[in-house]
């Protein structure tokens, strides 16, 4: 995908494996500055050294999203390093494990909700801030097929991704004027190294068959949906909710 | 480039947004078939390209034949369809239901309702035949929200995308996605022609107010529309089928 990001500074959350790191790859072979962070130095160092040989710069940072000192910090990093803030791609996310509501755990809940919404919600103050004072700025939130659909199980993994997409809309809202544009993606099941990996083969079948397209999408395909909404061909989109679900949510 | 060696068939091309899509399809490498009722606009429009770049076909898409015709002379002139853009459309006249006509109703549902399944109908066989493709169905963002005194053609936008939903699920096995992009308010002639027909002398009133409610407070430009209708037509969007994707300065929010 040729989209132009030269010297752009763009701040990926979550960014060591997965959609993330897919997104980060994306972003830094179109020459774009990019902060790559997540929750441990190990896995940050070994993302940075597997994107340095491409075009763009790449900045490693460590961060919980739910902690909002250490939130500050990973923006005023960027900030002080590169100078400004031209993307942020709010990604972090953890899943949950599935079980009916009345067999939920409390701290499970706590858990998915501290990463999920209150993580976006943190970095998207922070990035706001700064976006703010330059007049300029594009957000893309990882929500997922899960804000527009149900998954029986997975109901506060769900509910915090319907909040996320909740939270896009307001914010896009409130900044429409600011020439900041706020987004979500809405990814179906992904096919991430992590999935292949460690999921066992009826399921993988079983994550395929949700989706009109009887298959698992392609990391990269969630990145050129990412980069197409934070470049400037999205010029009059703020607020929207783009699916990303090999026709899931068309059923 | 984007959408190099694809064939693209997109009717309503001499409007302001068809126009502004075969300008970036072109440009991102692709060969075009410029479809259009008004043959003399369609000429007009098609002459800035190069005529190796885009043919033209004067199609009227609520008749049968000539869609059909449409279509047989894409493959013809090009070989393929890869991506089909459904398009075409018209606002009709604007009023409250007890003011008006059924003629109206029925002639926006035609085009824009017909006329789409009549596109439909002849371009997934050509496209499941080769193997696969890209639709992309122009809705609206009247197609997602209600709005006093545009039945017709908000009702014709909304069915569109039921159209389009049925379409994508029975299409994902030809390997054909089908998604609609649905424009908010435009700088575009039918825009101006809304405005003018809900407020009659008092357009200009009317886009200040629209403007207003609108997050970006501004009106989108065709390019923009472009821009989302490349990245469905395009492979980057391989995975997006049967959804609705918005291009409206966040009103729908």
């Amino acid at each position: 995908m040729s989209l132009e990001f030269t010297g752009k500074v763009v701040l990926i959350t979550g960014a060591a494996s997965g959609l993330g790191y897919a997104c980060a790859e994306a972003f830094c072979k179109q020459g774009a500055w990019v902060a790559i962070a997540d929750i441990s130095r190990k896995v940050v160092d070994e993302a940075v050294a597997r994107l340095s040989d491409l075009p763009g710069e790449v900045l490693g940072l460590v961060c919980n999203v739910a902690e909002a000192d250490q939130v500050e910090s990973m923006v005023a990093e960027v900030v002080r390093t590169w100078g400004r803030l031209d993307v942020a791609v709010n990604n972090a996310g953890i899943s949950s494990p599935l079980n009916p509501v009345a067999n939920t755990e409390e701290s499970d809940f706590d858990r998915v909700m501290s990463v999920n919404l209150k993580g976006v919600w943190l970095c998207m103050r922070a990035e706001l801030r700064q976006m703010e004072k330059q007049g300029s700025g594009s957000i893309v939130n990882m929500a997922s097929a899960l804000s527009l659909r149900v998954f029986a199980g997975g109901s506060f993994y769900v509910a915090s991704k319907f909040a996320v997409a909740g939270l896009t809309r307001t914010a896009a809202v409130e900044y429409a004027e600011s020439g900041i544009r706020i987004n979500a993606v809405c990814p179906g099941n992904v096919a991430t190294p992590l999935v292949v990996s460690t999921v066992s083969s009826e399921m993988l079948d079983q994550l395929a068959n949700v989706h009109a397209m009887k298959r698992l999408g392609k990391p990269e395909e969630i990145a050129n949906a990412v980069m197409w909404l934070a470049s400037e061909q999205a010029s009059f989109n703020t607020g929207t909710i783009l699916p990303v679900d090999g026709g899931w949510s068309a059923q | 480039m984007r959408l190099e060696n694809k064939v693209v068939l997109i009717t309503g091309a001499a409007g302001e947004i068809g126009v502004a899509a075969v300008r970036l399809f072109v440009r991102e490498g692709a060969r075009v078939m410029m479809a259009d009722m008004n043959g003399e606009q369609l000429a007009q429009a098609a002459s800035e390209f190069a005529s190796d770049s885009v043919a033209c076909f004067t199609v009227d898409v609520t008749d049968e034949v000539q869609v059909r015709a449409m279509v047989d002379n894409t493959v013809e002139v090009f070989g393929r369809i890869d991506v089909f853009m459904a398009n075409a459309g018209i606002e009709g006249k604007m009023g409250e239901i007890i003011e008006s006509d059924l003629d109206n109703l029925m002639r926006v549902l035609d085009v824009n309702v017909k006329g789409v399944w009549l596109g439909l109908r002849y371009v997934i066989p050509v496209m499941k035949e080769q193997g696969g493709g890209s639709i992309v169905i122009t809705s609206s963002g009247a197609g997602v929200k209600g709005a006093p005194g545009m039945v017709p053609y908000n009702t014709s936008k909304h069915a569109v995308i039921g159209m389009m939903r049925c379409a994508a699920l029975e299409c994902t096995k030809y390997n054909i996605r089908v998604n609609t992009v649905n424009p908010g308010p435009i700088e575009t002639r039918m825009m101006e022609s809304i405005a003018e027909g809900l407020v009659p002398g008092g357009s200009a009133d009317y886009k200040t107010k629209l403007q207003s409610m609108t997050p970006m407070r501004r009106y989108g430009k065709a390019d923009e529309v472009a821009n989302l209708m490349l990245f469905l037509a395009s492979d980057e969007s391989s995975y997006c089928t049967g959804s609705v994707y918005m291009v409206d300065g966040g009103n729908a929010t």
